[in-house]
């Protein structure tokens, strides 16, 4: 079982957290036209790297989002931080 | 003669005799025993039957290790199906059936598959899935497979602990390397923990001992003293079964059968592995007969146990270090022959209990064969930490090379096989230290005899034979891994434990490869089968998923209600005592003439709060928010990113900082992660907070057409002027906030009144004892869905699907006309969000006199004698108001077929009805603010 530092409570056990996406994803401004290419690519495209990945997890005790960079082949965490630099 | 026990030999305690029975009969053993060791005592040989052709099978080895002797085991009253016999601990009236063995394992009738072989090649279950028709064998081979039976007295009082522990130095086994090991690491100041599967520490030392001249026991007592005083835990009967991720190492503590074991998840700075070696097959003509065990097996027999397993023995190996096991069962008493296992042409003789070996055309007479190809260091948790393999040519055999920093193998387990050497090694390692060099150990290859005519097992519990792989390389199976699936070579409970080198040995000498080239498969936890009980630990049942309880519940047990679990909450059923039936429609007659009087605690209750909580609940609800004024309500959909309905629900507005979300009981949880995320991710976080407030309040509803006069009689209000339908407003009860919301789940004029839960119970019975004056009364979740399906109100997750968008529920409008952006806004415009062909959601009506119709049932549309499903049916009640069936339904094109008639499908029947609006009561919605 992994264990995951969460930026505000520490070292917890893995089943307390969720994956919620890749970090870096921007949502398009939906006020303005676009294309379906681009929308699908929003939602559904994930870089899924082999390596070290910046992603976004939930600490579901918490309820704080957070980023986490992994290594998805050695599972070692890299470094976790603050989403909103000021939150902490 | 075969086995027997020697007088004051091993470590069992004959003053304390242990009875049991084996297939009915009465046998005793002593503590210290195994199942099998005991069964062995008593000249038993054959314990069990073969998995495919029913073989007789004794035991191979004398642990974990061994792949044949497998018992179904009854103790006081509960089965325990596929016990190994060699690492159960014997227990007074144990009742030991032998698996796969009718009558017993002694006289099998369906033995007579063993002659049927050739039925049975390797591959069968995948050809048979393909042709002629599975079908036709499923029958026969379920009936055939598998190994013990599962009775119905199975234990379910079976609780395991889960432990979470931590330690500077683990070391898993407690031989002469793993005892060393701790001891050197204790004493240097480390917290240490050892733990060994077997309930004596010792491990190999008990069958090397003798030839050094060291009492065992003495020596295992004087490590275990010096650990312990050095301040080391020591597990015993504890085995390590796999490392997972983060360095995290499972051990399960055996406490016997019929208790639960402890399950430790450890985790430790630095792991040694000392877990030994194991002695792997020699492959030859029926090398699996009854008689035939391991060299070490045979020494663990007599060393550990008393047993001395035969009395003409047969040492048939490469191995150049047996010596001190001839040594010790020869002083026991038996006869010993040499035979040289790389000679070509051997062949077992007997079937139930071997009588001799045919070697090179020479026949020996024997009742016993040890047999080895040399040691398979177990390297499993190695493996299962990312360590890599080197192939050892002098050893023949894999040994750990490069791996994890955090993790050292040591002894056997390193191919280290020299005592001396293997207490050098654990002292360095211990200390971090690099290891000295290894002594030099040769063994002589074997390769299988593939000209050997006659069946030569190579996996013993799957019954794969040498022929069996050489099948699987004709037919092109030409990786490892193939080779594992095609043949179920190595797939068994044991897991290839004594297979595997044979299996890539043969496929070696097949392929014309060494070993290497070959390759390895993959070694997966766990290392021994383990109780599901295990990992579960308390996470059972209610424990899993703990009920929600409201706090009028024991008001609702007072009025007699029928209880039910409805999303995660425990609520009223029904009122009164009655069958559902009856209490339905008496409580939907009540509701629609005076007015229900209904527990709506469970409903979500989210708060949005902050200078910015306008703009965020315009973003999140699919429905325009933003011009929602103060003390309004409004009913909206939540959607998911891709554009389908996540949740639905009325919001209310309390002023321009401050919204009260209302969701679905089961999907408050969600919808408040669902809106973290936004807020997190889409909105300054300081700026607006939300809060679930779900369990701070308790809400009664009052839903029909007596409802005005219950609220204003009850006083919560000073009037009710001006206060229609959608919208809110605050009063008092009992001089505290009392939240009034007008909105309906029924159709009918309705208030939802919501107090603090110390309020709630008084508040209950204050609107029950005047509503009862104007024929109201309590209504439960079941009248409920019946009055919201008159009405066509949905519920999420039951009237909608996996592709339901809100302009399928007829709510095109915000999709069309919203500017603002919101979540799940672009999805709205796809191809596939504008196609023709969607499901939308429509009422049914059925002709006169017919019955209701099923959920489930798919409208069709018959076609070339062909049906396509158009949809299916979602919600389904007899509508006591209407006096008739009401159903809802998912149709393709349903919106634009109103009144049309459709054929509907389901389980074989035909049933056919009309399309309608989704609302059948009320269609004008005259009665919402009467
Ligand atoms: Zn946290």
């Amino acid at each position: 079982m992994q264990q995951f530092p969460c930026p505000f409570c520490g070292l917890r056990d893995e089943r307390e957290f969720h994956f919620a996406g890749e970090a870096g994803k921007t949502r398009p401004d939906t006020t303005k036209e676009i294309s379906d290419a681009d929308w699908t690519t929003y939602l559904y495209y994930c870089t899924n790297a082999k390596g070290p990945s910046r992603e976004i997890w939930v600490h579901t005790t918490c309820q704080e989002y957070f980023v986490m960079t992994r290594d998805t082949v050695s599972m070692e965490v890299l470094s976790t931080e603050a989403l909103n630099e000021d939150a902490a | 003669m075969s086995g027997m026990r020697i007088k004051d030999a091993g470590l069992i305690d004959p003053s304390k005799p242990i009875k049991f029975t084996f297939d009915g009969k009465a046998y005793s053993g002593f503590k210290g025993d195994t199942v099998a060791s005991a069964l062995l005592a008593t000249g038993i040989r054959v314990f069990a039957r073969s998995f495919k052709y029913h073989r007789p099978r004794s035991v191979w080895g004398a642990w974990s290790d061994d792949p044949n002797a497998i018992v179904d085991i009854a103790l006081d009253g509960i089965s325990y199906p596929n016990c190994q016999a060699t690492t159960t601990a014997l227990a007074e009236g144990m009742e030991v059936r032998s698996i796969n063995a009718w009558p017993s394992a002694e006289r099998d009738v369906k033995g007579v598959l063993d002659l049927a072989h050739r039925f049975l090649p390797a591959g069968f279950y995948y050809k048979m899935f393909m042709w002629p028709d599975w079908h036709l064998f499923e029958p026969m081979i379920r009936k055939m497979a598998g190994l013990g039976t599962l009775e119905k007295e199975v234990s379910d009082q079976f609780q395991s602990a889960i432990l979470h522990e931590h330690c500077d130095t683990l070391i898993v086994g407690g031989g002469p390397a793993g005892l060393t090991a701790a001891r050197v690491a204790a004493e240097a100041g480390k917290s240490v923990t050892l733990v060994d599967d077997h309930a004596e520490l010792g491990g190999s030392l008990f069958s090397m001992a003798h030839a050094r001249g060291l009492n065992a026991s003495d020596w295992v007592a004087e490590q275990t003293a010096a650990i312990q005083s050095a301040g080391g835990h020591i597990l015993t009967d504890t085995t390590a079964i796999g490392v997972y991720d983060h360095r995290m190492i499972s051990l399960v503590t055996d406490r016997g059968l019929g208790t639960a074991p402890i399950l430790r998840k450890m985790r430790a700075d630095h792991v040694i592995i000392a877990t030994g070696a194991i002695d792997r097959p020699v492959t030859f003509v029926n090398n699996d007969r009854p008689g035939i065990m391991s060299v070490d097996a045979g020494t663990e027999y007599l060393a550990r146990y008393g047993v001395r397993v035969g009395e003409k023995i047969a040492f048939l190996t490469n191995r150049p270090d047996v010596s001190t096991n001839l040594e010790q069962l020869a002083a026991a008493g038996a006869s010993i022959d040499i035979v040289e296992a790389a000679t070509p042409h051997i062949q077992a003789i007997g079937t139930k209990s071997i009588t001799g070996l045919v070697v090179g055309g020479k026949s020996i007479s024997c009742d016993t064969v040890l047999a080895s190809a040399g040691q398979t260091p177990l390297v499993h948790l190695w493996r299962h930490a990312g360590g890599k393999l080197a192939w050892d040519e002098d050893r023949q055999t894999f040994i750990p090379s490069a791996g994890p920093d955090w993790m050292r193998v040591i002894g056997a387990a390193a191919g280290t096989f020299d005592f001396d050497v293997a207490v050098q090694e654990a002292t360095a390692v211990a200390l971090k230290a690099p290891a000295p060099p290894r002594s030099i150990y040769k063994v002589t290859p074997l390769r299988p005899d593939l000209a050997n005519k006659g069946r030569q097992w190579i996996d013993f519990q799957h019954d794969v034979t040498l022929k069996d792989v050489a099948l699987a390389h004709r037919e092109n199976m030409v990786s490892v891994e193939h080779l594992k699936r095609y043949t179920t070579l190595g797939m068994a409970g044991d897991q290839g434990k004594t297979s595997n080198i044979a299996g890539l040995s043969a496929m070696a000498e097949l392929k014309g490869q060494s070993i290497p080239e070959v390759g390895t498969t993959t070694f997966r936890p766990p290392f021994v089968p383990v109780p599901l009980e295990a990992f579960r630990g308390t996470k059972r049942d209610r424990q899993m998923a703990p009920l929600k309880r409201l706090a009028l519940e024991p008001e609702h047990r007072a009025l007699d209600a029928a209880m039910g679990e409805y999303g995660g909450w425990l609520r009223p059923a029904w009122y009164g005592g009655d069958d559902e039936k009856t209490a339905v429609v008496r409580e939907c007659k009540i509701a629609r003439e005076a007015a229900a009087i209904m527990d709506s605690s469970a409903l979500g209750a989210i708060e949005v709060i902050g200078p910015d909580a306008r703009d965020f609940v315009n973003f999140v609800y699919y429905n325009t928010m933003s011009n929602l004024k103060p003390g309004r309500i409004r009913y909206g959909f939540m959607l998911s990113e891709s554009g389908l309905v996540f949740d639905d629900g009325v919001m209310a507005c309390v002023d321009d900082t401050r919204f009260i979300i209302s969701c679905s009981s089961s999907h408050a949880d969600a919808v408040m992660a669902h809106l973290e995320h936004w807020r997190q991710d889409s909105f300054d976080p300081k700026r607006v907070h939300i809060h679930d407030t779900t369990v701070n309040w308790s809400t009664v509803t009052i839903a029909g057409p007596k409802a005005s006069d219950i609220v204003a009689e009850l006083g919560v209000l000073e009037n009710l002027r001006d206060f229609p339908h959608m919208s809110l407003r605050f009063g008092d009860f009992e001089g505290e906030e009392a939240r009034v919301a007008r909105v309906s789940f029924t159709g009918d004029t309705s208030f939802e009144i919501s107090v603090r839960n110390d309020f709630a119970a008084t508040l209950w019975r204050k609107t029950l004892e005047i509503g009862k004056k104007h024929g109201a009364g309590p209504v439960g979740a079941e009248a409920l869905t019946v009055l919201r399906a008159e009405k066509g109100y949905i519920l999420v997750g039951k009237d909608t699907d996996g592709e339901t968008m809100p302009h399928d529920l007829g709510f095109g409008a915000p999709r069309l006309k919203k500017s603002a952006a919101f979540v799940g806004d672009r999805s709205l415009h796809s191809e596939k969000a504008n196609s023709e062909a969607r499901k939308q959601l429509v009422g049914l009506i059925v002709k006169d006199g017919e019955p209701m119709l099923p959920i489930g049932a798919h409208i069709v549309r018959n076609k070339d004698g062909k049906r396509r499903s158009l949809g299916y049916v979602t919600t389904s009640h007899y509508s006591p108001t209407l006096g008739r069936p009401i159903a809802l339904a998912l149709v393709e094109g349903g919106e634009h077929a109103m009144g049309e008639p459709v054929d509907l499908w389901h389980l074989g029947q035909a049933r056919s009805a009309k399309i309608a609006a989704s609302c059948a009561f009320d269609p004008e919605g005259a009665r919402i603010d009467a």
